[in-house]
């Protein structure tokens, strides 16, 4: 867990290249088709935002670019090279991070042990784990976010709710990161809390080498943070475009017509 | 870089004010209690002699629990740990009897545990049958086992009087094995990933498996790691008594070895549960089997003390737990 935020570029890496693409991607969870042929790609650098209503498939195409869920077709290319990725594990291993909609924290373990789960500090020569140093990592990670978590020791499930989801982004952040992946990351985050989100991403942004894919419920948000936005409808891409060359109204207009066509169909 | 003053000062809290909020405290406190009314009321349950009696009641117990408090911790539990615990000398017998030597035979027969404990998991996490139901299968399956291969007879333990000695037969000798084994299991779950992913999953099976943990290991691991603990239980019982007997152990040494994790502060819903806590657990039902014998307690009486006596256990130790935790659910 090097800081990743102000840390050094690395030298084979230049903004602009691709970092992860996914060409018509169906997933099917036996007679349901979350996914329905989407593609996406974001560059390092960017930030692509997912916009779409509830149940819409946009935590499955996340979670199919972490190797949780396995795509029923479609290909993956992670920086350029064609890849199936087989566990969350596989993902990780070519940088991919998640801030997962759940969280996926462990209520009844501690902050630290939350912030390490799965790649565990250990000490030689028996291989055994290093709390002290996780403890100590963990707690400055948080210090650099700045969003106040009063022990990293206490369990997680004592803390609020925008305190677990700042767990959660400063493990997915610390991690070294290329290419990471938020699940409405700020869904349960005062006002404060978002905005230092919002400025560790913008961070990562500046930095010119992470590629960032953000869900989010707020549109006006959305555009503000993201280069480009996709909409995500049953399954499918309905509109994609520069944040710059779009406006909330226009995202709502679409919304309302395809509720409208619903309702009369 | 020096660490940051919060964590210092959180390591010496963790020193000083330890014991209050030490998980163990209250069941360690009771069993303080439970030794010093018996040895008020008996004058002599502190002696020598008792004290051998004491560690040999805890000792089974103490070693089941290991097994049993990971499969709690990750919400699985094996039923049939009893069965395998009386299966494995039998083993152990007939690998002797067919030209192994002790040792090697001991190897095997722990080597087939573990492949029980292998199946089990396996039907449990493939076949999605809950554990419970799976091992109340096994738990008919391997008695019918032991019966057949045994014919119902007891045999005696192959080997030397040395090597008995070593397993179980010298007073000590279980406790030993059974600190050994506390030690190395509470070694597992607190300092090892094996052991923080078992605390993981069964916090969160979801998001253990959202971090890249293989639920599903860690679940049928800890299904071997218990059958293979039962069964050296059984073994070193046998060479302690001198017999193999087909009808030791069953439900009832299962189920002292969960309560003993209960009573020790292993929730039943998973996520949490310490090794310690089960020897602690373990201690306390040996002292209250050992000094209600010395009180001379009617047979029949005997099984419903020793039911209330949990009960009574386990409640104390949920509500200290709560209050030492502030928690008030
Ligand atoms: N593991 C699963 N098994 C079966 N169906 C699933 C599974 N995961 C998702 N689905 C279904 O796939 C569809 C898409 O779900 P998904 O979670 O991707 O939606 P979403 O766009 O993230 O919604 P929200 O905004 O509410 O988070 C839904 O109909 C959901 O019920
Ligand atoms: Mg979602």
């Amino acid at each position: 867990m090097s800081a990743a935020a102000g840390g050094s570029i690395a030298p084979d890496v230049q903004s602009g290249a691709e970092a992860i693409r996914a060409e018509k991607i169906v997933k099917r969870f036996g007679s349901i088709t979350a996914l329905n042929g989407v593609s996406i790609h974001v560059k390092r650098g960017e930030i692509l935002g997912i916009l779409g209503d509830n149940g819409a498939g946009k935590s499955t195409l996340i979670k199919i670019l972490t190797g949780f869920h396995q795509p029923t077709s479609g290909r993956l290319f992670v920086h350029g090279n064609e890849v199936s990725l087989a566990s969350v594990d596989h993902a990780r291993s070519l940088g991919i991070e998640c801030v997962y909609q759940d969280l996926a924290l462990i209520n009844t373990l501690s902050v630290y042990h939350n912030m390490f789960l799965n790649r565990e500090l250990r000490r030689p020569p028996f291989g055994l784990l290093d709390h002290g140093e996780m403890r100590r990592r963990a707690s400055e990670a948080l210090d650099d976010i700045g969003v106040g978590v009063p022990n990293v020791e206490a369990e997680v499930a004592r803390l609020s709710g925008g305190q677990r989801q700042a767990i959660a982004v400063a493990r997915a952040v610390y991690s070294n990161a290329r290419i990471l992946l938020l699940d409405e990351p700020l869904a349960a985050m005062g006002a404060r809390e978002a905005g230092l989100i919002i400025d560790l991403i913008e961070r990562l942004r500046a930095r010119g080498d992470i590629a960032i894919i953000m869900i989010a419920h707020n549109y006006a948000q959305t555009l503000d943070i993201c280069d480009r936005v996709v909409l995500v409808q049953h399954g499918e891409i309905t509109f994609e475009s520069h944040s710059a060359e779009t406006s909330v109204e226009e995202l709502l207009e679409i919304v309302r017509r395809e509720y409208r066509a619903a309702r009369r169909a | 870089m020096a660490p940051p003053a919060s964590v210092r000062r959180s390591g010496v809290r963790h020193a000083l004010g330890g014991f209050l909020v030490w998980r163990e405290a209250s069941v360690i406190l009771v069993a303080v209690l439970l030794v010093v009314y018996f040895e008020l009321t008996n004058g002599n349950f502190l002696t020598g002699d008792n004290i051998v009696t004491v560690s040999q009641f805890v000792a089974a117990p103490a070693i089941i629990a290991c097994g049993e408090i990971m499969l709690l911790i990750c919400k699985e539990i094996d039923l049939s740990a009893g069965q395998t615990f009386a299966l494995a000398p039998f083993l152990v017998y007939f690998g002797a009897k067919f030209g192994l030597p002790v040792i090697p035979a001991i190897v095997v027969a722990l080597g087939i545990c573990a492949a029980i404990g292998l199946a089990i998991g396996l039907i449990t996490v493939l076949l999605g049958v809950p554990s419970f139901v799976t091992t109340l299968g096994t738990y008919f399956l391997i008695t019918g086992v032991t019966l057949t291969i045994s014919r119902g007879f007891p045999a005696t333990p192959p080997g030397g009087s040395f090597l008995a000695g070593i397993m179980g037969a010298y007073g000590y000798s279980e406790i030993i094995w059974a600190l050994v084994i506390v030690a190395l299991m509470h070694i597992v779950l607190r300092h090892t990933r094996w052991g923080l992913h078992t605390s993981a999953v069964g916090g969160n099976e979801i998001a253990a498996a959202e971090a890249g943990i293989n639920v599903r290991r860690i679940k049928v691991g800890n299904f071997i790691i218990t059958a293979v603990l039962a069964g050296f239980t059984g073994i070193i019982e046998a060479y302690r008594v001198g017999s193999n007997d087909p009808l030791a152990g069953g439900s009832t040494i299962m189920f002292l070895g969960v309560a003993s994790g209960v009573i020790g502060g292993t929730a039943l819903t998973g996520g949490s549960g310490t090794i310690i806590g089960g020897l602690i657990g373990a201690i306390v039902l040996g002292v209250l089997q050992d000094g209600f014998t010395l009180q001379g307690i009617n047979a029949f009486l005997f099984d419903g003390i020793i039911g209330a006596a949990i009960l009574i256990a386990m409640i104390a130790n949920i509500r200290l737990a709560r209050w030492q935790r502030g928690v008030s659910r």
